[in-house]
């Protein structure tokens, strides 16, 4: 519906939502002069508010919130401002909490042991649309995509491609899992920077639209350990 | 005979306490009116305890204390089985049995080692507060002067019955009087459950009162009833009569009885669970504190080197996430998958060498001795990079594919120049590919100076090897069978499923 301001300065606006304040204070004060912090919120429901409020670029959020975890603010903010861009980010990871981040929406997901100037790096480009996965989360996209479709996948997704990953994304899922920047996986599959992200972007796609059941499944499976 | 660690205590004094009629009776002459001397009771206890087990000869090497977890009333019978090894229903039974035996005077005792025996755990005993109680020692020598006038009274009137049983309840008067003025309050919690039905009639709310009315004047007519029909049957005749005058009688007693033995029974259960719960909170805490409060504590001494400080860092968030997503326990080191072993790669080398290995596994199964062989080599490249690459930082890939097992070892350090490699590291460059190729795998080492090093490693898998889940913290049981979903990858992995150890903890 709204569109978000236009980026003054080339500076993303961004919302922390983290229920830890010392990590909100400690991410605002790091990432200052890249990324302009305009507000925070430690819970769901003050966050989809403030959200609805600044209409941010980039709405940085954990993984695990109290009031029913990340999720659920992807969820309520996409249904009024589908344009505002979510970049996931926790401490730890477990591996369906961050699916189902992603399947709600976030553009990315990162670990809270990143450095500054990546995570600078990384809001810079989910704002600009992009998608950014972090080593993490490519293994566990692959995870996720690996096992063939079942045949009691009851409800096939409308596009069938959606259950299915190409091979050029396998490879670069596999070489972003192995640390790789997109420069270098660029250099290593001889095709460009865009071809990269539009990969990602893909998987990315797929990842948040697939029906397929082996994904609820795989969640629900790993849920079980 | 007396423990070279105790006080050693004059004679006289021993013989001069009047709160010990058990070793007066064994002892023999003690004079029961000593003045008042103020010595821990507790001490005497242990001294009794002491004694008490070289009569006996065998005991178990914990002094005699009462217990805690399992009471019924003060854990004195517990705490015997405990001390001597018996079941503490046993006991109890025989307690029971002795004091119907002994004309009730098992009571008082049971009574008085609930004064002096301390509980397990603690030091001191309910008769060293008791002592210096001296309201307390009024009210009770007042109750049980009052108890023996009533009972001298009664058996003027009465042909002893009463008083047989009655005298000995003097002193359980007298000493229960001590223990609930001076007793802690989770013990007065386990006497006051002892004395609920007569408290429920004084209690409040008036639903409750009548509710407890209703039931004391059923019981009442039943057992009167009940009564007086085995009464008059003086020698009859009938059978039917007297049963169902026991039926009677046995009805009013459970109709009596009967809520407050299942509230004893209820509480216990209660007790017994938040203790566990307790333990499992004291567990946890512990745990934490082993692990996390200790690495916190070092990080801050050493805050200085950073690299110390992230290597105990990195360290610490494995144990941790391992202990709570895996259930494994710090320092359990089984390792039966790829997704394991290439963890255990990493715990190693970053323990040996400090530098960071950062792991990615996709799928998993099980081990063979190819798949060990691969993670030999697996090993060997990661070490070789740590110790060769200067790099800041390792990154170990594994994926497990219907078909094979890959694993890539790649860091961004100095890199060579694969046509020029030293002597001492084409060895174990020949050791990763003579290993791979001996188990029909295959590697590849990719470098050239400044641009880091990647080492590929591919291992063909063989049929009928399981693949114990999709991801790193798989379902500890096997899967399913379910035919036709090609869900575990190959066609005939289910057949040779092998599930890994139960990973059975929950979070």
């Amino acid at each position: 519906m709204s569109t978000p301001a236009v980026r003054a300065a080339g500076r993303p606006r961004v919302v922390l939502v983290d229920d830890h304040g010392i990590f909100r204070s400690g991410v605002r004060s790091e990432l200052g002069p890249r990324v302009e912090v305009v507000g925070e919120a430690e819970d769901v429901a003050p966050a989809v508010e403030l959200i609805g409020q600044l209409l941010p670029d980039v709405v940085l959020l954990d993984v695990h919130l109290p009031g029913g975890g990340g999720h659920a603010v992807i969820t309520e903010v996409k249904k009024d401002h589908p344009d505002i861009k979510f970049l996931a980010l926790s401490a730890s990871d477990a591996p369906e909490d961050v699916i189902a981040v992603i399947r709600a929406g976030a553009r990315g997901y990162v670990t809270k042991t990143i450095s500054t100037a990546d995570l600078a790096d990384a809001i810079t480009r989910v704002a600009d649309g992009d998608a950014v996965f972090s080593h993490r989360l490519a293994g566990f996209v692959l995870d996720a995509f690996a096992a063939a479709p079942a045949a009691d996948d009851i409800k096939p997704s409308f596009d069938p491609e959606l259950d299915q990953l190409t091979t050029r994304e396998r490879e670069v899922l596999r070489l972003i899992a192995q640390g790789y920047t997109y420069k270098e996986i660029a250099r290593e599959l001889f095709i460009s920077g865009k071809t990269v992200e539009s990969h990602v972007s893909s998987v990315l796609r797929k990842l948040q639209l697939s029906s397929r059941h082996q994904l609820t499944r795989w969640a629900a499976e790993r849920r079980l350990t | 005979m007396q423990e070279p660690s105790e006080q050693p205590w004059p004679p006289f004094r021993f013989q001069d306490r009047p709160e010990q009629p058990a070793g007066a009776h064994r002892h023999g002459p003690h004079s029961w009116q000593g003045p008042g001397y103020r010595d821990d009771a507790h001490e005497w206890a242990s001294h009794w305890g002491h004694r008490a087990r070289r009569w006996w000869g065998r005991g178990d090497g914990q002094p005699l204390r009462r217990s805690a977890e399992d009471r019924l009333a003060g854990g004195v019978a517990a705490g015997l089985a405990a001390w001597r090894g018996f079941s503490p229903n046993t006991v109890r039974i025989v307690l029971a049995v002795l004091a119907f035996i002994s004309s009730g005077w098992a009571v008082p005792f049971y009574f008085l080692g609930w004064l002096l025996i301390p509980v397990r755990g603690e030091e001191g005993t309910i008769a060293s507060k008791a002592r210096h109680d001296s309201r307390g020692v009024a009210l009770a020598l007042a109750l049980g002067s009052l108890l023996g006038t009533f009972l001298f009274l009664a058996s003027a009137f009465n042909d002893g019955a009463i008083g047989v049983y009655g005298w000995p309840q003097v002193f359980s008067l007298a000493f229960l009087t001590l223990i609930w003025r001076n007793a802690p309050d989770d013990e007065r919690a386990s006497l006051r459950r002892l004395v609920q039905p007569l408290e429920s009639l004084g209690g409040s709310g008036t639903a409750a009162r009548r509710g407890t009315r209703l039931r004391l004047t059923g019981a009442a007519v039943l057992l009167a009833t009940g009564l007086g029909w085995l009464l008059s049957l003086h020698g009859g005749t009938h059978i039917l009569a007297p049963l169902s005058g026991f039926l009677l009688v046995a009805a009013g007693i459970v109709l009596l009885f009967g809520p407050w033995w299942l509230r004893i029974a209820r509480d216990l259960v209660i007790e017994r669970q938040a203790r566990a719960r307790a333990e499992e909170r004291a567990d946890i805490a512990a745990r934490v504190h082993d692990s996390v409060l200790q690495t916190l504590a070092l990080i801050q001494r050493r805050a200085e080197d950073p690299q110390a400080v992230i290597q105990l860092a990195r360290a610490q968030e494995r144990e941790l996430r391992s202990w709570l997503f895996e259930g494994r326990a710090p320092g359990d080191a089984g390792v039966s998958s790829v997704a394991e072993g290439v963890r255990q790669i990493q715990r190693d080398v970053e323990a040996l060498h400090g530098v960071p290995v950062e792991i990615v596994t996709v799928g998993d199964c099980s081990l063979d001795e190819h798949l060990n062989a691969l993670l030999g080599a697996a090993r060997e490249a990661t070490v070789n990079a740590a110790k060769w690459s200067g790099a800041a930082v390792i990154s170990v890939f594994a994926e497990v594919e219907p078909d094979k097992v890959n694993i890539a070892v790649r860091d961004r350090g100095k890199g060579f120049d694969p046509d020029t490699v030293p002597g001492d590291r084409k060895g174990v460059a020949e050791s990763i590919r003579g290993r791979m190729s001996r188990h029909g795998g295959e590697a590849t080492v990719q470098s050239a100076p400044g641009e880091g090093t990647k080492v590929t490693l591919t291992m063909p898998r063989q049929p009928g090897q399981g693949q114990p889940g999709q991801g790193q913290p798989a379902s500890g049981r096997p899967r399913p069978a379910e035919p036709g979903t090609g869900d575990s990858g190959t066609g005939d992995s289910g057949t040779a499923a092998k599930p890994r150890p139960a990973e059975g903890k929950r979070r």
